[in-house]
């Protein structure tokens, strides 16, 4: 059913810091590893030791450089699917694949009805689809749908595989819905945003910019260094302090 | 504090599972619990040198995904972008499948399949031979080894001196700079607090030893909002998320450092207290120039280096708890002058040369910038002190009742390794943490055990004495002390192939794998007989001037012999080394093998607790592949080595699992600390436990220790550390580990080129010794500098790998080498906009060297004067199960083609090794290079290109299509 | 936005067969044209012809042409599904008309009603194809005022120059219908052009800063992902050259709207058969024009996705 859900009970997203992120791919391929045997599997790779090579992938980290008055910064950039609350590409879908889950909020595609129109990757303006030519239908992030909630899984593994696996912490996951929530609360002390906001997809997963370089550290206020200038001068200086 | 964290580095809030993680009722047939293993194997990954714990899903008898271990202290449940690719590496198209001899030209690829027996028998034959005759005509070289311990005491029992593994071209001016000075170092050893600390700088990391522990470690200080600086011409992963990044211009951070020094001597803003209690500063050296030990340490009738009390105004023993030493001033001592350490120290960096202003220019970094960090750091260091409430007793009986620490921490690696003077600026970084008494204290940089041990640590190369059927008096590496422990005969030639040792690169602590071909090939200092390597791509990416290298590796003699007559290499994939060996031991993957990450080698040790792990056959090998440890264990009871059979000549060990359990290097200590005794009870010393491995695997793969509370910090001088590690067989005996600010071993080379003592170097070395061996840190241009036209060639050309390949050989790796198969050359905006050039373009990377060519990509985040690359992407066609047409060998680049494996001729005429004067380490980022845009017809793919190699007998075509996973899918949906 | 033939070719087929039909329904039922049947069977072979080759070539665009019926479900919310209804749903009173007007050669009665539900459905379905474009919020090209009516005008345009070939073809021609092609030609040509400079000057509220998130300054990409082409850059990353683009527009305006305008207004003046084959050149043209307008449609839309790769 491609109409959306009136609301859903809950807003289950992610939250990543590009404030910590390093681009270190951790994400990518614990989520590749997770997903290429998970609900959609597999992520296929043609071409996987040639010149053209093209896989199926649902989490790219991009590197930008961002330059303001302020300077420049590099910026590593994991992009995946938003699981908007308004996901056009779920409306467009002229079959019913896919869908927009009214428990939790993620979007996912049911396979066995998706007709490889790709329709919902022209209207998704992230980039979050994936098609998979061998299979010819269109596969997507699941917010790992067959982790979060498995049984199988001792419940502290229980997140997604791409938060689980971040060395450096800058990926969160919870209900965004849920003002009072963990995750909530982040997005409101850093100043969380949305990609994109004026298409109105109104993005569930937030991004926490990178903060200014006064703000995200402790400022060392040092004052300046002075000369010793007592007799003998840093030698002497020596002596006193020694005999102190 | 790290140790009363939750289970798993990812627990924050925001990252715990829901707090109701049972599926919702949605209705719509998803399967949200399918089983996704039926086992779950525990044990270490190799994806990299880090060693982190892994848990290795099992499902269908098939490796379904690998996640990190919550419970290991390495990656604390974490892993990274190689460790969740292992499943790639694991079932690599590359991997070899039997053993195999060459049949055709060397480097043709061309080869047939023996069985084991046959391999065995042909090099049991040869190394034979070598052993009854001279063994040292056996070179025995070890790339990305996690079991030095064995292979160096093989060698050792083999009776060659010809032994090292990578860390010569690796970074060993780290080791050797942080052992020489503070007796521990960065690399893996020793970790910043990353708890306590308040201002952290990194120096020359881009991804680097330790992986995983550095990035956690960031995120916990961008949680904690402490401030990150990172000095790097790069601005690239680690050095994006710093508060400030330092675009320093390469081959220069000892400047900068040597003027942060300046700057905080000036101001006074040094810790007097931590100088006289752990360091040399207040040791007397003796002032008497000309004579045999100016410049040595005046020692009382012990031994013992003598201080001057400046209340009672006597000489006394320097590290006695009761003296009141002066730190400065000239003193008369048995009629002879003498001073402080510190004093010379004080001297030579308040120099006007070392001030900000004299240096910025040269680093590329303004003065009021260096002002201003050193202000920062003396800041932190002396006005935010932190104060734990842990008391605790040093070295001399004192009770403390606080730990009392400088929150500055550093950390650093192969920007200032891969220097020719880098074991320089490695020690003036020590200094600069050791003036602001910030080693092993609470928020500072901390030791890991076995770490500190005495600087430089005890045993001293073996190889002196070298004869057949014997074995060498230790081990093969080890660290000198005077110009008397070099290996060196009498005319002063070195005696081992690599030249380690010698006066060409006397702290040598490594040895020098990249010149080993070299040497090997020109018989010089003599020719060997048989070359065998163990996982190292020496005929690529791990050596330097690769094209020289390659030929080197095939060329003949008038006689039309192979001038490197005999070349064994064991290896897990085909890699383009594999087609130069005579004789091919194919290895297993990581998750088919035993391993032990050994306390003996490079433990997996935490700051607040010793520790090690095992490796242990998750999968069995569907191939004819045997594991490179068992082989060589093997080889050793064939050859009848002295510790590798049991007195009626069997074999002492099944393999390595068995020698891994029984093996004791001295009574007690064995490759494993954990579950020693009989019963298990025991760590560290204690006799052989037959269920250890068992043991291990039980507990996750890996043994761990924790530290008391008064035993975390300053081990250096703190008693109930000392007295555990002395247990443990850390160190000798329970002694304070006194930081050498003053290298005393240094300056024992500089008086043997003043012409004192025995030991003497030939007359052409006496310059480079005298200027080189500098008992304190100074800073030199790179040597490259000193003799290429900076006008002809005025930009520096460095490499780093990316994070997600780092160690990993990833271009074999389905999902690794996606995201980068063809490297980019990246220059400066405006350094490009000078030259003329545009994204995309293709241009001539030249150097003295060479040639190669590249595409760039414009970035900002560079040092204007740098460009830079990613490394070890280009690579050779026919490799690596890589398809003809794989950007690899097409369009990507190796960086090493054009970066010289020897200096240019000095005025003499001779040639060293591309390497630091005083350690030997490979100098790949001295290179210095001109971009010229190429002609548009030579746009598009890049050069030199080489020759494909055949494929192994047996090697299927790879894959057109990879669906890893759809299996694990059919399976499950038949099974619904 | 990469230009696939089967997408292509199955707007422009389409837009022209639809428009045909509609013209065909509204004269042939209400009797403007009389029945014939060569006229007639050629007519609505031509018409029917080129929606259901048009179709056809829009399953080639499917990674599971198989399951293409499942598209008639999700006409609530989703464009395409209605497309696909819509089109299907006029073959219906089409065939009732085709019977009547071409076998039965009636016109008027159920005949006309039939007729002008099958041009109310042609309108429909023409309405649907362009608003499959024109709700795509990623690509502002076409998520604009422009497109919907260029879907519709094109459709009257292609489907009135066939009408007018097929009636001169047959010496029935219409002074109306000749004049109604010549108007839509130029109407399709101001609007084209129209279009193409509210395009050219159109200020994209998302840039690269808000794809990401960081305000203010430049944002320039410095790695992609993935070091090779993926999915997204070929299906939505196709770039044009200025240059080329210029070109092919100047194609487009030839072929699709001045040529066929000049040989139109000939025909007024031209007599038979040179009319005729003045008309049916004019339709060939136009035909071959509007494919090269199509492509460029697909070839000059930029979506979103792009900003992330540093394709601008």
């Amino acid at each position: 059913m491609t109409c959306l859900p009136a609301r859903t009970e809950k807003k289950l997203g992610l939250v990543i810091d590009l404030d910590t992120c390093v681009g270190c791919q951790a994400c990518v391929t614990a989520c590749k590893e997770w997903n290429t045997g998970g609900h959609m599997a597999p992520l296929t790779d043609i071409d996987p030791y040639g010149g053209h090579v093209d896989g199926v992938w649902f989490n790219r980290v991009h590197s930008y450089e961002h330059t303001t008055e302020m300077g420049g910064r590099t910026v590593n950039f994991p992009r995946s699917c938003l699981h908007c609350e308004q996901p056009a590409c779920v409306t467009v879908c002229p079959t019913g694949a896919s869908y927009k889950r009214a428990s939790d909020g993620i979007v996912l595609v049911d396979e066995d009805k998706c007709i490889g129109c790709k329709l919902c990757s022209w209207a998704c303006p992230y980039g979050a689809r994936e098609f998979d030519t061998d299979v010819g239908v269109m596969k997507k992030c699941t917010l790992c749908v067959d982790r979060i909630y498995n049984d199988n899984l001792a419940a502290e593994d229980r997140v997604p595989a791409c938060v689980a696996a971040c060395p450096t912490s800058a990926r969160h996951f919870g209900d965004l819905g849920d003002p009072a929530s963990a995750i909530s609360q982040l997005v409101t002390d850093r100043g969380g945003v949305d990609l994109m906001p004026e298409l109105g997809y109104k993005p569930t997963n937030k991004y926490l910019p990178p903060r200014a370089r006064s703000e995200r550290a402790a400022k060392v206020d040092a004052p300046a260094l002075q000369p010793i200038r007592a007799e003998g001068g840093f030698l002497g200086w020596i002596d006193r302090m020694l005999s102190n | 504090m790290s140790r009363a964290a939750p289970r798993g580095a990812n627990s924050a809030p925001s990252q715990r599972p829901l707090a109701d993680s049972r599926a919702p009722n949605e209705g719509d047939g998803v399967e949200t619990s399918p089983s996704v293993f039926d086992r779950i194997a525990k044990t270490t990954c190799y994806m990299c040198a880090c060693r982190c714990g892994i848990d290795v899903h099992i499902k269908d008898g098939k490796v379904r995904y690998i996640n990190g271990n919550k419970d290991h202290p390495v990656n604390r449940g974490v892993i990274c972008g190689k460790g969740s690719a292992g499943i790639m590496q694991h079932y690599s198209p590359a991997r070899l499948k039997k053993p195999l001899l060459r049949t055709g030209p060397r480097g043709s690829g061309e080869f047939r399949e023996i069985e084991w027996d046959e391999a065995l028998s042909i090099a049991t034959e040869r190394l034979s031979a070598i052993r009854r005759t001279d063994p040292r005509k056996l070179a025995f070289f070890t790339g990305r080894d996690q079991s030095q311990s064995l292979t160096g005491w093989w060698a050792s029992k083999f009776g060659t001196p010809n032994f090292a593994a990578h860390g010569g071209f690796c970074s060993v001016n780290m080791a050797a700079g942080g052992l020489y000075t503070i007796g521990g170092s960065f690399w893996e050893f020793g970790e910043p607090d990353w708890d306590n600390t308040k201002y952290f700088m990194l120096f020359g990391v881009a991804e680097d030893h330790d992986s995983n522990p550095i990035k956690i470690g960031l995120g916990k200080l961008k949680a904690r909002g402490a401030k990150v600086v990172s000095i790097n011409p790069c601005r690239t992963g680690y050095n994006a998320i710093a508060d400030d990044w330092i675009g320093i211009r390469p081959g220069t951070d000892g400047l900068f450092v040597l003027a942060l020094i300046h700057e905080l001597l000036k101001a006074g803003r040094v810790d007097l207290d931590y100088l006289l209690r752990y360091t040399n500063a207040p040791v007397l050296v003796m002032q008497e120039p000309g004579s045999a030990d100016d410049g040595l340490f005046v020692r009382d009738g012990d031994g013992n280096p003598l201080a001057w009390d400046r209340v009672a105004k006597v000489p006394v023993n320097a590290t006695d708890p009761d003296a009141r030493p002066a730190l400065s001033g000239t003193y008369t001592v048995n009629g002879r002058r003498c001073t402080p350490v510190f004093q010379l120290i004080a001297e030579r960096y308040l120099d006007d040369s070392h001030s900000p202003d004299a240096v910025a220019t040269r680093c590329g970094v303004d003065a009021d910038t260096i002002r201003r960090i050193a202000a920062e750091l003396a800041h932190v260091a002396f006005e935010q002190t932190i104060e734990l409430p842990i008391a605790w007793t040093d070295w001399a009986g004192r009770r403390h009742e606080t730990m009392k620490g400088r929150p500055v921490s550093m950390h650093a690696m192969r920007g200032i390794s891969a220097h020719s003077n880098g074991f320089h600026t490695c020690r003036a970084i020590h200094l600069l943490q050791v003036l602001l008494g910030t080693v092993d204290v609470p928020g500072g940089f901390r030791f890991k055990p076995p770490y500190p041990r005495s600087a430089p640590p005890g045993p001293k190369p073996a190889g002196k004495d070298v004869r057949p059927m014997t074995p060498l008096d230790g081990m093969p590496l080890g660290f000198v002390c005077g110009p008397d422990d070099l290996l060196v005969d009498e005319a002063g030639k070195p005696t081992r192939i690599d030249k380690a040792y010698s006066w060409e690169a006397p702290l040598a602590a490594h040895g020098l794998m990249h010149s080993v071909i070299r040497n090997a090939w020109a018989g010089d200092p003599y020719p060997i007989d048989t070359l065998m390597m163990y996982m190292s791509n020496m005929a690529w990416n791990s050596s330097m001037n690769t094209v020289e290298t390659v030929r080197m590796l095939a060329d003949k003699d008038e006689a039309g012999t192979y001038r490197i007559p005999f070349i064994i290499y064991s290896d897990a994939y085909y890699s383009e080394t594999v087609p130069f060996a005579d004789l091919v031991l194919p290895d297993t993957t990581y998750l088919e093998r035993h391993d032990c990450i050994s306390l003996l080698d490079r433990p997996i040790s935490h700051a607040d607790g010793p520790g090690d792990a095992i490796r242990h056959p998750v999968v069995q090998p569907d191939r004819d592949v045997r594991p490179f440890q068992s082989v060589l264990i093997e080889l050793g009871a064939r050859l009848g080595l002295p510790g590798f059979v049991d007195e009626d000549g069997s074999a002492k060990y099944r393999d390595y699992a068995d020698y891994i359990v029984n093996h004791e290097r001295t009574p007690g200590i064995g490759p494993l600390a954990g579950w020693r005794g009989k019963d298990g009870g025991a760590i560290g010393r204690g006799d052989v436990n037959p269920d250890q491995l068992q043991r291990y695997i039980d507990n996750g793969g890996f043994w761990h220790h924790d530290f008391s509370d008064d035993q975390r910090y300053y081990k250096m001088g703190n008693r109930a550390y000392l007295d555990f590690a002395v247990e443990m067989g850390f160190i000798p005996e329970a002694e304070p580990i006194v930081f050498q600010l003053y290298s005393e071993p240094m300056q024992r080379f500089r008086l043997a080129a003043r012409g004192h003592g025995t030991a003497q170097p030939p007359d052409a070395e006496r310059g480079r010794i005298e200027a080189y061996m500098d008992p304190l840190p100074f800073w030199y241009a790179p040597c490259e500098e000193e003799t290429v036209d900076l006008d002809q060639y005025p930009l520096h050309a460095l490499t780093q790998r990316p994070m997600h390949m780092y160690h990993s050989w990833g271009s074999q790796n389905a999902w690794l080498r996606q995201i980068t198969s063809q490297n980019r050359l990246f220059i400066h905006r405006e350094t490009a906009s000078r030259l003329g050039l545009a994204d995309d373009d293709w241009v001539w990377i030249e150097s003295i060297n060479g040639r190669v060519k590249g595409q760039i990509k414009l970035i900002d985040g560079v040092n204007p004067d740098t460009v830079w690359t990613w490394n070890a992407i280009g690579k050779r066609r026919g490799g690596w199960g890589l398809k003809d047409d794989a950007a690899e060998s097409n369009r990507g680049f190796l960086l090493n083609h054009i970066i010289g494996d020897r200096t240019a001729a000095d005025a003499s005429g001779k040639r060293y090794s591309n390497s630091d004067p005083v350690t030997g380490q490979a100098a790949w980022f001295d290179v210095r290079v001109r971009i010229v845009k190429c002609a548009p017809q030579e746009a598009g793919f890049t050069e030199p290109q080489f020759e494909r190699f055949s494929q192994p007998p047996h090697f299927k075509p790879s894959p057109d299509i990879l669906r890893f996973g759809a299996s694990f899918r059919m399976k499950r949906e038949a099974a619904e | 936005m990469h230009p696939a033939f089967s997408v292509v070719f199955f707007t422009t087929a389409t837009g022209a067969g639809y428009g045909l039909l509609a013209l065909l329904g509204v004269l042939g039922g209400l009797g403007f044209v009389h029945a014939d049947f060569w006229l007639g069977l050629i007519g609505m072979v031509l018409a029917l012809g080129l929606i259901a080759a048009g179709l056809l070539s829009s399953t080639g665009h499917l990674g599971r042409p198989e399951r293409a019926w499942r598209a008639f479900s999700q006409w609530r919310s989703s464009w395409l599904s209605r497309e696909g209804v819509a089109s299907v749903a006029t073959f219906i009173p089409a065939g009732l008309f085709g019977i009547g007007w071409v076998l039965l050669g009636r016109s008027g009665g159920w005949v006309a009603v039939a007729g002008l539900l099958a041009a109310a459905g042609a309108v429909v379905t023409v309405c649907t194809t362009g608003m499959i474009y024109a709700s795509l919020k990623p690509i502002a090209q076409w998520h604009s005022r422009y497109t919907l009516p260029a879907y519709l005008i094109f459709a009257a345009m292609t489907g009135s120059v066939l009408a007018n070939a097929l009636l001169q073809g047959f010496r029935l021609g219409s002074t109306a219908v000749l004049t109604w092609a010549l108007l839509a030609t130029l109407a399709g040509w101001g609007w084209k052009l129209a279009t193409w400079r509210y395009n050219d000057g159109l200020e994209i509220p998302t840039t690269t800063n808000t794809a990401t998130g960081l305000a203010g300054g430049t944002v320039r990409s410095i790695e992609w992902p993935h070091t090779e082409e993926n999915y997204l850059l070929k299906e939505m990353g196709f770039r044009i050259a200025r240059k080329h683009g210029a070109k092919l527009r100047r194609i487009t305006q030839a072929l699709a709207f001045a040529v066929p305008a000049i040989l139109l207004a000939s025909v007024f003046f031209l007599p038979w058969p040179l009319r005729a084959i003045a008309s049916v050149l004019a339709a060939g043209a136009q035909f071959a024009g509007m494919l090269v307008e199509r492509w460029l449609f697909f070839a000059e839309a930029k979506h979103t996705v792009t900003l992330y790769y540093g394709r601008e």
